[in-house]
């Protein structure tokens, strides 16, 4: 079975658990229950339980979904404000490339992780922490790539012709640089949701992501840390649904790549 | 240069421009309005941003980054007293990472076809996707608790800094690997092998000396870029095994919300984030001539 096929069935199962985790969980995930804690997994509690006896498989259901919506709400907005910006430095050059080159450079050496320590500082730490980190950690990478590709676009033969039949410059990025920018950011876009779920889990586990009672994957890890030789469970159910998660991007962007490839050798 | 100021502007203009206000920071939920207003006025924040922000940069460069509000006691020295520790960590990881990845790499390259290849192939992609902390909790319970092996941190002998290395490194070494077998692939089709394979030149001599030295080029350069991530990973790490690194510093002043040190860990950090970006670039001129001529 190729990799692709790999990653499209660890995202669906993920998905799939996420839609589940709406419609039906074994416990109310944020029912406290005094005499069960640190259940270990079995026939009443599939994954066991937590240090407040809540239901480890129940949290897990609804944890994903804050994780995969801010990722793709996160990278989403990243990808979109990116990509202007990058088709506007490929298009009009001169002082425009130059400081949105220059700006972009220096907003890559910022890590979204330390980014979201400094929003976190300004405001309170939570959700809006994480959603504007991981926007503006992805804005340089869409930027460059689109910039880079339009340049290389520009001057392919097809396009100068299209311009000498008095093409616009909307006409030649609405028909000819975006549909061959389509998979180059389509891998980004999915590399880009790996990266967002790593980094919203870590921000989480640090305390400065989702906020309790709300349960997210990260958030679990870190109150389960405390008692993790009482119920190593805690900690293992959550981290495998986070590298699951990024392993299924990480082959769907890697084999889009190789598509890619294809392509190229057709031509 | 241009980037460093303009890495120092938005670290500065993040802070001050975005909602949220530094007096009110800083005097936490107590404090009368008048007192919020002379805190207003101490700190220079009712004249213009320009002035504000120049002052600032000039008292940064001047090493006079002021005193951490909750400690009482100049940010530099929480700083230099946290940094080695963080830095050390940083670096044994790269080298980890490199030690293991370079013959992962070319073993992968070499035998593309092979089992083993294959399994390692599966392996660095599993490990890329690997959350950091998680790592570092599981080699924790196996090391520290189960076989009771190794300190499961806390210290700063060096013995302390094995499993925080090893959970900072295994990502490193999956993305390293992956490069390396790319370059070393791309370097074996390249003609000169094929003219040294057909004028004689030993396997293994056209694989370690004249495959190796352009093969790795990628991986070296991405060792350079993930310089920032493993950073970024220190201090996520740090937090797991308690060690009293910048991460700490820094976690501690976002929760303190104490702004003079997270303003300053931040400029140090990027600033040697760009810093050691510029000496691979210099390194990778080394290894590879031609990009000097550039």
């Amino acid at each position: 079975m190729d990799t692709r096929r790999w990653g499209m069935i660890l995202i669906g199962l993920i998905v799939a658990l996420t839609i589940l985790g709406y419609i039906y969980t074994p416990y109310d995930p944020n029912e406290v229950r005094v005499m069960e804690r640190f259940e270990s997994p079995g026939r009443d509690h599939l994954l066991g339980t937590d240090h407040f006896g809540r239901d480890v498989l129940s949290r897990i259901l609804v944890g994903g979904r804050i994780s995969l919506l801010i990722g793709i709400a996160a990278v989403a907005l990243g990808s979109a404000v990116g990509t202007l910006l990058g088709l506007l430095a490929g298009f009009r050059g001169g002082l425009w490339e130059e400081f949105l080159m220059r700006t972009s450079t220096a907003l890559q050496a910022f890590p979204s992780i330390l980014l979201a320590l400094l929003f976190a500082t300004i405001w309170e730490p939570g959700v809006q922490v994480v959603l504007w980190s991981i926007t503006f950690g992805n804005i340089p990478y869409f930027l460059r790539l689109t910039r880079n590709q339009v340049l290389s676009i520009r001057k392919r033969p097809y396009v100068e012709a299209a311009r000498a039949l008095g093409a616009r410059d909307r006409g030649i990025m609405l028909r000819h640089i975006i549909p061959n920018l389509k998979d180059a950011l389509l891998i980004q876009f999915t590399v880009s949701l790996a990266g967002a779920i790593l980094v919203e889990a870590s921000l989480s586990y640090l305390g400065v992501g989702i906020q309790p009672p709300a349960a997210s994957w990260g958030r679990m890890l870190r109150e389960a840390q405390g008692y993790a030789s009482l119920a190593p469970w805690g900690v293992l159910a959550p981290g495998l649904f986070i590298a699951v998660t990024v392993l299924g991007f990480n082959l769907l962007g890697d084999t889009w790549i190789f598509r890619r490839e294809d392509v190229l050798k057709r031509e | 240069m241009i980037t460093l100021v303009l890495v120092s502007i938005l670290t500065f203009f993040i802070v001050q421009v975005l909602p949220g206000d530094p007096a009110l920071l800083m005097l936490g939920t107590e404090g009368t309005p008048e007192v919020y207003a002379r805190l207003r006025n101490e700190m220079g924040l009712e004249r213009p941003l320009l002035e504000r922000y120049l002052r600032w940069l000039l008292s940064f460069l001047q090493g006079q980054w002021g005193n951490s509000w909750r400690y009482s006691m100049p940010v530099r020295g929480l700083v230099a007293r946290a940094f080695p520790l963080s830095l050390s960590l940083a670096f044994l990881a790269v080298g980890v990472a490199l030690l293991v990845a370079t013959p992962a790499g070319m073993f992968m390259a070499a035998k593309p076809r092979s089992f083993a290849a294959r399994f390692m192939s599966v392996t660095t992609l599993v490990g890329l996707g690997l959350p950091q902390f998680w790592v570092g909790l599981l080699l924790i319970q196996v090391f520290a608790v189960s076989l009771g092996l190794l300190p499961a941190g806390g210290g700063s002998s060096p013995v302390s800094l094995l499993l925080p290395t090893l959970t900072l490194a295994i990502p490193r070494a999956a993305i390293l690997s992956r490069f390396m077998r790319v370059g070393m692939a791309d370097a074996l089709k390249q003609d000169y092998i094929r003219t040294a394979k057909a004028k004689g030149v030993a396997e293994g001599t056209l694989f370690f000396k004249h495959a190796l030295r352009n093969g790795s080029l990628a991986a070296f350069t991405v060792a350079g870029l993930q310089f920032a991530q493993l950073l970024a990973g220190t201090i996520v790490v740090e937090q797991v095994f308690g060690l009293p690194g910048v991460g700490q510093l820094l976690l501690n002043g976002v929760f303190q919300r104490d702004l003079p040190v997270v303003q300053a860990v931040v400029m140090v950090i990027v600033f040697l984030i760009l810093l050691f970006d510029l000496a691979f670039d210099l390194g990778l001129g080394v290894l590879d001539p031609r990009i000097r001529y550039e």
